[in-house]
């Protein structure tokens, strides 16, 4: 399927760039015209990646993170990648609470998150290349359940 | 991001605004750690109403405060009303350790009575 609207952004992997990202991936999802809600799963969702990449990819040193947005019909694609470290277990770093940082106050749930907040979250690495998480979200489609309030 | 504090009687209220983040997890943590190292301090209540974001970031933060407060004898409570927030206290198992409420009057009476 070909995306209707596309757009790239590389930033620092500075701490202070995290709202900037997820205020970005926003401003340009708006386009479709979502909830406020389903925009706020979004930031929720690209903060959470790209604070992986900061701490996890590049151990809080100097490098580059990548975040690709493509637009569909009534759905989004958005990528973000590192080239740090890497992660060797995938399966264990998605494990909700699971940290390789607790020292640092990391509470392990940034995939559980980002899990919960979008409808898939794929993510490819390599040990020492580095690492990308592509989230998906399609905007009111499914006919939410009610929340009660 | 910004936090106020308040007393009322031992019970400390942490109010918390803006967007707690990663990038704002360490001035929250260590100004929040001053705060409960006084001796004024028994209880906490982390009051969460004006942040306008929160993601897991700010779970390390709010459960590393709440260790210590446990250690020092005291009980904390959150309010919150942003609905994201909320899911992301709960899916990450706070609301097991703190309980929480919508309203600071009701988080009040709740650590007095228990």
């Amino acid at each position: 399927m070909q995306p209707i609207n596309e757009m790239k952004l590389e930033f620092l992997s500075k701490s202070s760039n995290e709202a900037f990202a997820r205020v970005a991936a926003a401003a340009f999802a708006s386009q479709l015209d979502p909830t406020i809600e389903e925009l706020a799963d979004i930031k929720t969702a690209v903060s959470e990646a790209v604070t992986n990449a900061i701490i996890h990819g590049y151990e809080n040193k100097p490098g580059i993170i990548k975040m690709i947005c493509r637009l569909y019909e009534r759905s989004i694609e958005i990528e973000i990648s590192d080239e740090g470290k890497g992660i060797e277990d995938i399966e264990q770093a998605m494990q909700p609470l699971y940290t390789s940082k607790p020292d640092m106050e990391r509470s392990g749930m940034g995939f559980t998150v980002m899990e919960s907040f979008m409808d898939k979250v794929e993510v490819r690495s390599k040990p020492g290349e580095g690492t990308t998480v592509t989230l998906y979200k399609a905007f009111g489609a499914l006919d939410k359940p009610m929340t009660g309030n | 991001m910004e936090i106020r504090f308040a007393n009322r009687g031992s019970t400390l209220i942490a109010s918390l605004t803006g967007e707690l983040d990663h990038h704002f997890s360490e001035y929250a943590r260590n100004k929040l750690e001053r705060e409960l190292f006084k001796a004024t301090t028994r209880n906490v209540i982390f009051d969460l109403t004006g942040l306008s974001f929160m993601d897991s970031s700010g779970i390390g933060v709010l459960v590393g405060r709440y260790a210590n407060i446990q250690k020092l004898g005291g009980k904390a409570a959150i309010i919150c009303r942003n609905e994201k927030i909320k899911r992301i206290l709960e899916i990450s198992g706070v609301l097991k350790l703190m309980p929480l409420y919508e309203e600071l009057d009701h988080a009040i009476k709740a650590l007095l009575i228990a």
